[in-house]
């Protein structure tokens, strides 16, 4: 039975992080068409007119993934075949597994069973997404070099330099998060943050942490290589970069991965800085607002209400992204460098010790 | 039951839907032989031949070398994070001490040159 619930606890976990990529996907079409005020992608249909009428919405959302699903896998022929093969899988993987251990609710109450809402509840949460998202350079770096091509070359060494620059200032950032909560484990993160501050303002790490939010949004977007720290495939110059050599559905998966990335960014900055799963003034048997009012919920009310608040506040950090993602130019190179290393990282290590001495000096006021 | 448990579940099952979709195109799509659909793209010209043994920028090198130096600073950083409240003033000072010495580290690189791109 215990197996049988994690299982579908992960077939959640994952269908959640599927939907979302598909739904970005569509999002990010027809949200820069928004932005650059043109239509966007507006008619599918299936089999070449198959059907009477235009599918209309369901472009993207269908017809993206199946298109290139039936594409045909192209190997170029002076390519390391294997490493070909791997790139894409090592590239999704460890990120499909990411989100595991992010926390969608609080617990789900069935009779007597209590259903932790967290595909995997390991104490190291925190750890174990830094380590899958850094996984995410060897999708790069074996793509770029399997493919033989000077441009995927060229993709794969510039994006190996940014991710691994970038993944100190992520680091250091969530060292100090890690400072305030004194925690690893995200759905225990995610529980602190139900507590009142001054017994008005929800106790989010956005209210403790607020540079380490910038810090970790901006490396977070740099880490997913999107515009406009998207030099490993920038166009322009590189054609596509790493995944140039890629056709079908082995393209699809690196394109996804940026996707996912972006979802994982907003999963972290929901379950870090915005209370994850938490409602305002929502405990687990109803609403208690300040001044003593209360009203009452049923216990299965609270953990959709809560499903639904993780979801929106994860939604709403995807659009931010995508509108970062429309709004930049592309840096130049020795800029994107100069950010990480010059910037990302002295704040990062001045905002570690701050944060450490004033946790010491103020025992009392921090949330422990 | 043992979280690492539903973690390799989480594992195994991320494992045969990336497996699937990855080779999807290979499953689904057409098989046709082409000689210049072999080739690799060079934007329309002869390609140049193989990048194996090709030189490119010691930057990157060096990059990943003081990626190790200060991501390994970062590693230590969390198990020290997380009791940080039990060890108090002596174990910021300790910190504060190992801290220091990479800051030096890095004011160094810095004064050198290795972080400039040009």
């Amino acid at each position: 039975m215990d197996l049988l619930i994690s299982f579908v606890l992960a077939l959640v976990a994952l269908l959640i992080l599927l939907q979302l990529t598909v739904l970005l996907l569509w999002v990010e079409r027809k949200g820069s068409a928004l932005i650059q005020d043109r239509v966007g992608a507006n008619r599918a249909n299936l089999f070449g007119g198959l059907l009477p009428f235009n599918l209309g919405i369901v472009n993207t959302l269908m017809a993206d993934p199946l298109k290139l699903f039936h594409k045909e896998d192209v190997i170029p022929k002076d390519a390391d075949k294997f490493l070909h093969w791997l790139a894409p899988f090592i590239a999704v993987l460890p990120l499909f597994v990411t989100f595991a251990v992010v926390p969608f609710g609080d617990v789900l109450v069935i009779g007597d069973r209590v259903i932790n809402l967290q595909a995997a509840n390991v104490n190291v949460g925190l750890l174990f997404v830094l380590g899958m998202v850094s996984l995410g350079v060897y999708g790069v770096v074996i793509g770029g070099w399997a493919s033989n091509s000077r441009y995927a070359f060229l993709g794969g060494v510039r994006g190996s330099a940014q991710m691994i620059s970038y993944e100190i200032g992520m680091g250091l950032a969530l060292v100090a998060v890690v400072l305030t909560y004194g925690t690893l484990d995200l759905q225990q993160i995610a529980r602190e943050q139900g507590k009142l501050m001054w017994g008005v303002i929800p106790a989010w790490g956005v209210f403790y942490q607020p540079l380490a939010l910038v810090l970790f949004f901006i490396a977070g977007i740099a880490e997913s290589k999107r515009p406009p720290f998207d030099l490993p495939e920038a166009e322009s110059e590189l054609v596509a970069g790493f995944y140039t050599e890629y056709s079908g559905s082995k393209q699809s998966m690196f394109m996804m991965s940026d996707f996912i990335e972006v979802a994982i960014v907003a999963a972290l900055v929901t379950t870090l800085f915005f209370g994850g799963w938490q409602v305002p003034y929502l405990q687990r048997d109803g609403f208690h607002f300040p001044g003593g009012f209360f009203v009452g919920v049923p216990s299965l009310v609270v953990t959709i209400l809560q499903v639904v608040s993780f979801l929106v506040k994860l939604f709403i950090f995807c659009w931010l992204q995508i509108l970062v993602r429309w709004t930049y130019p592309r840096m130049r190179y020795d800029q994107l460098m100069n950010l990480g290393w010059k910037r990302l990282l002295p704040i990062g290590l001045a905002n570690v010790v701050v944060t450490a001495v004033l946790v010491l000096a103020l025992e009392g006021f921090t949330i422990k | 039951m043992n979280p690492y448990i539903a973690l390799l579940i989480s594992f195994a099952l991320c494992a045969i839907v990336a497996g699937i979709m990855c080779g999807a195109s290979w499953l689904l799509g057409p098989k046709v032989e082409n000689k210049a659909k072999s080739e690799i793209f060079e934007t329309g010209n002869p390609p140049l031949g193989s990048i194996r043994g090709i030189r490119f920028p010691v930057k990157f090198y060096l990059t990943a070398i003081l990626f190790v130096v200060f991501d390994i600073e970062v590693v230590f950083m969390y198990p020290w994070a997380v009791v940080f409240r039990r060890l108090g003033w002596m174990g910021l000072g300790e910190m504060a001490v190992f801290v220091a010495v990479l800051a030096v580290g890095l004011a160094y690189v810095w004064r050198v040159g290795a972080l400039e791109w040009d």
